[in-house]
């Protein structure tokens, strides 16, 4: 039944009068690409603008700020990824010395068996796979050792960026990073903490999504 | 009928101090957004030139970019519908929700479901479909309808919202706090996540190239209902689709910056395929529900078919001095504001909203800002032609349904008047002297409900040449 309604609606728009159209012009021409420096400048603006926390900082001081971000904020429960690079520093400087620190909470299984968990811890600490500096967002690419509700579900998230991952412009993430040959099962770009402006168009935050994004961007 | 009903609807909307006052602080508000970040005329002008040639370049290869958009997202691992009518598209959904027997679906917004009627139908059935998007959670809580495509609760002020959450939301305090108000909708929402069995989206782009799934948002309940659930279930009209990966910034960039005056939503969300074996959250199944609804009638006109190109932004709405005036729940069907008065007269015929192309001054604001350069006027007049034509080829229902009587003769009779000089000599003077003392009745009194009497001068045009020449320039 549905496959003859497919055809039919195919058959009416292969049927309709074809038209030449115009080939888009190319792309808007980018300025001249700025600097590593110039690009992060502009990422930390725009996402502060939009009420993302934003660090940089030497990449060897990333967890010492963790710490301070955690504490700040008397976060008890610390969401992470176990089986991934962010996941094995996290886990070994705990190890060193995790008096006053939250519990790391591990993702390591099925959604299906840890949503109560996951819903009730008070932070998620998650890599960012990159940037866009022209418009301020975020690139993440979750995967199955970093599952996606990571940066969704707890009210806190923290992400790890690689400056030298900021691209000048989604385009250009697109381009070098050749998504169009293989795209992950999803993939998101988070510009701050969620919001809304339905009621008056006055701005609250933390309506579903996280209230708070901080972002650690090692140099 | 639904004239009538029309101008009553206006009639009311116009009365009514508190819409017209929340209406235009909001349209006022989202105008001056808009112009902030888009604040380069050149660049804005070139970026919308290439998000037209986009859309057009995607609907000129519209039955090719569906079948590779099928093939895409099904070797992607998601299941593709196909729907004629909303009555069918809302018999997909079900059947999806009840072979997994969930009896409750959390929704993102998404207009496509509005033109299904989705929640009533689904409601018949004895399924709750709950609205999660803050502005469409309080209008379902009040049994409204959507005012705006993108601020659907626009016409409430928070007074109006304190009340409805006290009164619906069980424990629910009086608050007029917005902060307060955003904190018990999460509370009662997150709760709704975590049972639902079933999440719907609708779909801002599709690429073909890819078999991706691009949905715009900024709260994150689109990707909680997109994420959480064990299903997913994305509608979408079949003009979503775009050709690759690369078509989406520009896009975004205009689509964002022309609805809510941001260079990027909180969340751009790319959904290409269900969870993947090894990964450990999102939906094990994911279903796309394509439908026509009408689109691939409207497709067959090459003028028309630039109805099609819209991305739905929602700023023709903000620009628009009727619909800043008369709010959205006047124009009486799911579409509002200048993109309604086009889109909903070729779907659902001429007779039945025919008289939406006629509430507009064809002022070309919304056409101005439309990032995707849809000729709103234009469309505009060819349907109030199209509602007049005598000819009996087109494509739009209901075509000619205007003709009548009266009118006819008028034109005949102006036609007569014009080619017979002497006649028209005659009867302009008359006009010249007894035409103050028309008396307004027949067509002449609806015309003057709304327009000041015409004034006739003394002496007509031909006759001040004729008498004082024409001043040399």
């Amino acid at each position: 039944m549905s496959e003859t309604a497919r055809d039919r609606i195919l058959a009416r728009l292969q049927g309709a009068p074809r038209q030449e159209t115009p080939r888009p012009e190319s792309p808007v021409p980018a300025a001249a690409a700025p600097d590593r420096d110039a690009r992060v400048a502009r990422l930390k603006s725009l996402m502060e603008a939009v009420r993302a926390e934003v660090h940089v900082l030497p990449a060897a001081e990333w967890i010492p700020r963790l710490k301070e971000v955690l504490g700040a904020r008397a976060i008890k429960t610390l969401l992470y990824a176990p089986d991934t690079d962010l996941g094995f520093a996290l886990a070994e400087a705990w190890q060193q010395d995790a008096a006053g620190l939250p519990e790391l909470v591990a993702y390591a299984d099925p959604v299906e068996s840890f949503k109560e968990r996951l819903f009730g811890v008070d932070a998620a600490v998650t890599a960012a796979a990159g940037a866009v500096a022209d418009t301020g967002a975020l690139i993440l690419r979750p995967t199955a050792a970093e599952p996606r509700l990571m940066s969704l579900v707890p009210p806190v998230h923290i992400a790890v960026l690689k400056a030298d991952t900021v691209f000048p412009s989604l385009g250009d993430a697109m381009r070098e990073g050749r998504w169009a040959e293989g795209m992950p099962s999803n993939m998101l770009l988070i510009s701050g903490p969620s919001k809304t402006a339905d009621i008056e168009l006055t701005l609250a935050f933390g309506v579903h999504g996280p209230k708070e994004l901080i972002v650690l961007v090692l140099e | 009928m639904a004239a009538e009903n029309f101008e009553k609807n206006v009639d009311r909307a116009l009365a009514d101090a508190q819409l017209r006052k929340n209406f235009a602080f909001a349209m006022g508000n989202f105008i001056l957004k808009r112009k902030a970040v888009f604040s380069d005329a050149e660049e804005t002008e070139r970026l919308r030139a290439l998000c037209n040639a986009i859309k057009q370049r995607a609907l000129s290869r519209l039955p090719e970019l569906l079948e590779q958009l099928e093939a895409a997202c099904t070797r992607n691992g998601m299941r593709v519908h196909w729907a004629e009518t909303p009555a069918v598209a809302n018999r997909i959904v079900l059947q999806i929700i009840e072979s997994h027997a969930a009896g409750r679906v959390v929704k993102g917004k998404s207009m496509v479901s509005e033109e299904m009627h989705l929640n009533a139908f689904l409601a018949t059935h004895g399924i709750e479909a709950v609205e999660t998007d803050l502005g469409e959670f309080i209008i379902q809580l009040d049994g409204e309808t959507p005012s705006h495509i993108i601020v659907p609760a626009i016409h409430k002020n928070k007074a109006q919202i304190a009340k409805i959450f006290q009164e619906k939301i069980p424990g629910a305090p009086y608050t007029e706090d917005v902060a307060e108000l955003t904190a018990i909708a999460r509370r009662t929402l997150r709760r709704k996540f975590y049972e639902a069995g079933v999440g719907l989206s609708g779909v801002n782009f599709a690429v073909a190239e890819t078999g991706t799934l691009c949905l715009v948002e900024n709260e994150g309940n689109g990707r909680m209902c997109t994420t959480v659930p064990p299903v997913h279930i994305a509608v979408m009209g079949l003009e979503k689709v775009v050709e690759k990966l690369d078509d989406l910034p520009p896009l975004l960039r205009l689509l964002t910056g022309s609805a809510t005056g941001q260079l990027v939503t909180t969340y751009v969300n790319l959904i290409t395929s269900p969870r993947r074996a090894g990964e450990r959250d999102g939906p094990t199944e994911v279903h796309l529900v394509i439908l026509d609804n009408g689109r691939s009638r409207i497709y067959q006109d090459p003028e028309l078919r630039q109805t099609l190109q819209c991305v739905r932004c929602g700023t023709c709405l903000n620009h628009c001095p009727v619909y800043t005036r008369i709010g959205g729940h006047a124009y009486g069907f799911v579409y509002p504001g200048p993109i309604g008065k086009i889109l909903t007269p070729q779907v659902e015929g001429l007779q039945k909203a025919g008289e939406l192309a006629f509430a507009s001054s064809l002022c070309g604001a919304c056409e101005e800002v439309c990032p995707v350069k849809i000729p709103i006027t234009s469309l505009l007049r060819r349907l109030r032609d199209e509602s007049y034509s005598g000819e009996p080829q087109g494509i739009v229902p209901g075509r000619g349904c205007r003709q009548n009587v009266t009118e006819r003769l008028a034109w005949k009779g102006w036609a007569f008047l014009n080619t017979h000089p002497r006649l028209n000599r005659a009867v302009t003077a008359l006009l010249g002297m007894a035409g103050e003392y028309l008396p307004p009745a027949g067509p002449l009194e609806r015309w003057m409900r709304y327009r000041t009497e015409p004034e006739f001068a003394g002496k007509s045009l031909h006759r001040r040449v004729k008498e004082e020449g024409i001043a040399d320039e």
